[in-house]
C-alpha cells in the first residue's frame, strides 16, 4: 500500500532508533505525551517502545474519544434505543463501552434494542431513508476528524427533508483537552507528571491545521510536533521533540507535512461551523467538566438534535470508585498502577473505557505490552 | 497483577451476547464455566477440534467432530454455507490425523426461505462432499417460524478413522518446535466482511474454504514429526495459537514478516481497523512440528495445491505465562493476545 | 484516535462521490470535505469521507528525513542490524 508501507520500514526504523539514542542526552530524561489514541495504538502494535532509549518515555494522553465518553452518554444512547425504540447507529468502537446497570450497547442489543454498527454517518442516513416508519439516531462521537462527516450528514438530511433522522452529538475538541492536561495540578504545580512536549494528533490536524497548537507552545513553553500515523512518523516526531528540548525551543513543528498545513481544511472547518456550536461545558470521563470543550447542534438544525427530539437529558454517572481511567487519561498514572487492571478489569470485562477502546492506554498495554511487566 | 484472572460468568442474571460466539476468550469462558462442568467427561476434556474415542476391538480409534454454521451472508465470494459446513467438519476430523469417512447434516430452515436458495446450498454441499470423497449419510430437517432463524442454519457432524501411532493434540507443542501455516491468513473473514451491509467494499478477496484432509495426509506421510494440527477458524491465527499455547503450557514467538497475508486482505483490514491475525480462515492449517523437521514440513505443504503459500512463521519456547509473542515487521515486540469478543471495525 | 488511511482516487462519481482503491480493495467515499481532486490523486479516508489530499512532494521529503543520519548514527545502526 503506497504511502503506508514505506512508513513502516524496519530498516529505516533501526536508523531512526540509533539517531534518537544519539541525540537524547544521557544525563536527562525525556517524557513526551502522545495525545492521540491512534498514536498509542501504533506505538503498542509496532513495539516502538523497544526502539527508544531508556531515558525517552511516552505518556499516553486522552485523545481517545471512546475513552473520554462518560458513562452517562452511553446511558443516553441506550435509553434512546430501549425506551424510544429507535434504530441506534453507532461506530463499532462504542459497542462494548460499559455503562450503567451492567449494560453496554452490545448487551442492550442482547436485550432487544435495535442497535446497528455503521462504518460511516452516510450509512446512518441511508438507514433513515430505507426505514421511514422508524426513527434513526446516529451516535456521533469523535474529535475534530470525525465531526465534519457528521456535519455533512446533517446537512444532507436537511436537504432531503428527512423527518426520522437525528444525531446524539458527543463531538469533543482537542485543544481543550490539551489545555486541561497542561492546567492539571499534576502537570502545572506538582510536577508529578513531567511533560517535556507533545506529539500532536495526525488526522485531527489535517482538519484544524497546525495553528491551534501554537498557543500551547507559546503559553506553556512545551514543544509540539504533529506526527503522521505510521510508526516511522512517530519516531521521527520523537526525534524532533528531543532536538527541540535539547535546543531549548518550544515550537510547533509539522512532521505530517504530506497531509497537514498550518490552516488545515477550511472547507471542513466551515461546514462544521455551519452546523455546530460550542457547548458551554461538557463532562469528559476522567477530566470531569471542561468548559467549551464540545459541540452541540446549532439552532438552525435543531430538528436533527436527538437530545431535543426525544427529551432525553444527560445524567452524570460517577465512575467505579477504584477505576483509575481519569488519572490514566491525564497521564498521571499508568495502567499498571490501577488496582483493577488485569484482574477485575480486562478487555473481556472492562470496568472503564480505557480498557474497552483498542487504543485506550489500558487495552493497548494489556493486549500488546503486558508481557513487559512480568518477571521473566 | 493476578495472572489469568477472569471475572466469572453471571449464571443467574447474565445473557448470551455476540461475543460468546466469536471464538475468543468469551466463548472459551462460556464453555469452561457452563458447558464443561455439566457435560464434562474425559473426551470433552481433550479440548481439541475432534474427540478421539477407543473402539471395542483393535488399536484404531474413532474421531468425531461437530460444527454448526450460522454464517451470514449465506452466499459469499468463494463459497456458501453449504460447502463451508462440509469443509469445516471434514477439517476438524482431519486435523486429529484421522481419515474423514462420513458426515451427517441437519438443517434448521426458516419459514419463508426460498427453495431456489436452498437448492443452491444443497447442490454446493453435494459437490463439496463428492469432491472430498466423504458422503453425507444421514440428516434431518426442521422448520422454524419466520423471524426465528436466519434463513438457514446447518449443523454437520463427521466421523473418521484414526490408526494407531498418530497422536495429534493441542497439548503436544513443546519448546523447540516450529510453527507453520499452510497459506495466507484472513481470506475467509474478510470475504465475509466485504459483504456485510454498511461495510461493503469491492475486492478480489475470495474465501479460502476447502477440505484439507488430502493436505494433512501428505504431511503425515512425509515422515515429519507433527505434534499439533489445527484449522484457525473463528478467532483466526492469533486466537488459535493462544489456545494451543494454553493447552500445551508453552509460549510462542512469531515473526510478523513471515506471516503470509494477501495484499487485498491487508488493505481491507487497514480500512476497517481490523487485524488479519484474528480474521477467520476456512481452508488453512496450523502445523506445529519438531524443530528439526521444519524445512521438510514446509516442502511437504508447498508440494500440495492447497499448501503452495505455506510458510514457517515462528517457534515454541518455554514460558510459564503462555504468551504468544511476535517480533513486528517494524522491529519491536508485542504480544498476540486472545481475541476478546467479535472483532469490530473501528473509527479510532 | 482517528483511523484514516491514504487511498488512490480511481474514478469520480456523481453527487460528490468517488471510488478509491487501496491495495486492490475499492470503496465508494464522499468528497464533500475536499476540493479539486482528480483521478490519480491520493486522499486520506476516514469513516467513508476524504479528509484531505496527500502531497506527494512532502511525502517524499518526509521519507528522506527518516533516512537522514549522520555518519556516527549510521555506523551504530549498521552495527546493530
Amino acid at each position: 500500500m503506497k504511502y503506508v508501507d514505506e512508513y513502516r520500514d524496519g530498516e529505516l526504523a533501526q536508523g531512526l532508533a540509533a539517531a534518537i539514542a544519539k541525540e537524547a542526552r544521557p544525563e536527562r530524561r525525556y517524557h513526551f505525551m502522545e495525545f492521540c489514541g491512534g498514536h498509542t495504538h501504533a506505538i503498542s502494535r509496532y513495539g516502538v517502545t523497544d526502539l527508544l532509549p531508556a531515558n525517552v518515555r511516552m505518556i499516553h494522553g486522552p485523545g481517545c474519544p471512546v475513552c473520554v465518553l462518560p458513562i452517562g452518554r452511553v446511558d443516553q444512547a441506550i435509553r434512546l434505543a430501549l425506551k424510544h425504540n429507535v434504530i441506534l447507529c453507532t461506530y463499532g468502537d462504542c459497542l462494548r463501552v460499559p455503562a450503567s446497570d451492567g449494560l453496554s450497547m452490545l448487551k442492550a442489543k442482547a436485550r432487544g434494542a435495535d442497535i446497528r454498527m455503521v462504518y460511516s454517518s452516510a450509512d446512518a442516513l441511508k438507514l433513515a431513508q430505507e426505514n421511514p416508519e422508524k426513527q434513526v439516531v446516529f451516535f456521533a462521537i469523535g474529535f475534530e476528524t470525525t465531526t465534519p462527516p457528521t456535519a455533512v450528514a446533517i446537512k444532507q438530511a436537511k436537504v432531503m427533508g428527512l423527518k426520522n433522522f437525528s444525531v446524539l452529538c458527543c463531538h469533543v475538541l482537542t485543544p481543550s483537552a490539551i489545555s486541561n492536561i497542561l492546567e492539571s495540578p499534576e502537570v502545572r504545580k506538582l510536577g508529578t507528571v513531567p511533560l517535556d512536549g507533545f506529539i500532536g494528533p495526525a488526522h485531527v490536524s489535517t482538519i484544524i491545521g497546525s495553528r491551534p497548537y501554537e498557543f500551547f507552545a507559546e503559553e506553556y513553553r512545551k514543544p509540539v510536533v504533529i506526527a503522521g500515523f505510521e510508526p516511522l512518523d512517530v519516531m521521527q516526531a520523537i526525534r524532533m521533540l528531543v532536538r527541540q528540548v535539547n535546543e531549548g525551543r518550544a515550537e510547533v513543528e509539522n512532521e505530517f507535512s504530506r497531509a497537514v498545513s498550518r490552516e488545515g481544511n477550511l472547507k471542513a472547518q466551515n461546514l462544521v461551523a455551519e452546523v455546530f456550536e460550542l457547548r458551554r461545558a461538557f463532562e469528559w470521563r476522567g477530566l470531569h467538566t471542561v468548559p467549551y470543550s464540545a459541540l452541540r447542534i446549532r439552532g438552525g438544525f435543531a430538528e436533527f438534535d436527538a437530545e431535543q427530539r426525544f427529551g432525553e437529558d444527560y445524567v452524570s454517572v460517577p465512575d467505579h470508585k477504584a477505576c483509575e481511567c481519569g488519572a490514566i487519561l491525564r497521564g498521571a498514572k499508568r495502567p499498571q498502577d490501577c488496582k483493577l487492571f488485569g484482574t477485575v478489569c480486562t478487555p473481556e470485562n472492562p470496568v472503564g473505557s480505557c480498557m474497552v477502546s483498542s487504543e485506550g492506554a489500558c487495552a493497548a498495554h494489556y493486549t500488546y505490552g503486558r508481557f513487559r511487566e512480568l518477571p521473566a | 497483577m493476578k495472572q489469568n484472572y477472569i471475572r466469572p460468568l453471571d449464571l443467574k442474571h447474565g445473557r448470551v451476547d455476540m461475543s460468546h460466539g466469536s471464538g475468543g476468550r468469551a466463548m472459551a469462558q462460556l464453555i469452561d464455566e457452563l458447558f464443561a462442568p455439566l457435560l464434562g467427561n474425559d473426551y470433552l476434556a481433550q479440548g481439541n477440534d475432534g474427540s478421539v474415542m477407543p473402539l471395542p476391538d483393535g488399536p484404531g480409534r474413532l474421531v468425531m467432530a461437530t460444527d454448526a454454521h450460522v454464517v451470514s451472508p449465506l452466499f459469499f465470494p468463494g463459497g456458501d454455507i453449504g460447502c463451508l459446513s462440509v469443509h469445516g467438519t471434514i477439517n476438524d476430523v482431519a486435523v486429529m490425523g484421522a481419515k474423514p469417512l462420513y458426515l451427517s447434516a441437519s438443517f434448521i430452515l426458516e419459514e419463508g426461505f426460498a427453495l431456489a436458495d436452498l437448492k443452491r446450498i444443497v447442490e454446493s454441499m453435494a459437490a463439496a462432499a463428492r469432491e472430498a470423497g466423504v458422503p453425507v449419510v444421514t440428516g434431518d430437517t426442521k422448520v422454524v417460524e419466520q423471524g426465528k432463524g436466519d434463513g438457514v442454519f446447518i449443523s454437520t457432524t463427521g466421523v473418521g478413522w484414526l490408526p494407531a501411532g498418530i497422536e495429534l493434540s493441542g497439548n503436544r507443542a513443546a519448546a523447540g518446535d516450529a510453527i507453520l501455516v499452510s497459506g495466507p491468513i484472513g481470506d475467509h473473514g474478510m470475504a465475509i466482511m466485504s459483504q456485510r451491509e454498511s461495510l461493503a467494499f469491492e475486492s478480489p478477496i475470495v474465501s479460502d474454504t476447502a477440505a484439507l484432509h488430502g493436505l494433512v495426509a501428505d504431511l503425515l506421510a512425509s515422515g515429519v514429526q507433527v505434534k499439533v494440527l489445527r484449522d484457525p477458524t473463528r478467532g483466526g491465527l492469533g486466537t488459535t495459537l493462544n489456545e494451543i499455547a494454553r493447552q500445551s503450557g508453552v509460549g510462542m514467538m512469531l515473526q510478523e514478516a513471515r506471516i503470509p497475508v494477501q495484499p487485498a486482505v491487508a488493505a481491507a483490514c487497514e480500512f476497517l481497523g481490523l487485524d488479519p491475525l484474528y480474521c477467520a480462515c476456512e481452508g488453512r492449517l496450523i502445523a506445529i512440528v519438531a524443530g528439526e523437521d521444519k524445512d521438510k514440513a514446509l516442502a511437504a505443504l508447498q508440494a500440495h495445491p492447497q499448501g503452495t503459500g505455506a510458510a514457517i512463521v515462528g517457534s515454541v519456547h518455554e514460558d510459564p505465562h503462555h504468551f504468544v509473542q511476535m517480533t513486528t515487521g517494524f522491529g519491536g515486540k508485542r504480544i498476540v493476545d486472545w481475541l476478546t469478543g467479535e472483532q469490530l471495525p473501528r473509527i479510532c | 484516535m482517528c483511523l484514516a488511511i491514504p487511498a488512490k482516487i480511481v474514478e469520480l462519481l456523481p453527487d460528490d462521490q468517488a471510488r478509491i482503491d487501496l491495495g486492490g480493495v475499492r470503496k465508494e467515499v464522499s468528497l464533500a470535505l475536499v476540493e479539486d481532486v482528480a483521478v490519480g490523486d491520493y486522499v486520506i479516508i476516514h469513516v467513508g469521507y476524504a479528509l484531505t489530499k496527500l502531497d506527494p512532494e512532502e511525502a517524499a521529503k518526509t521519507l528522506a528525513l527518516f533516512a537522514e543520519l549522520d555518519d556516527e548514527a549510521r555506523a551504530a545502526a549498521m552495527a546493530q542490524a
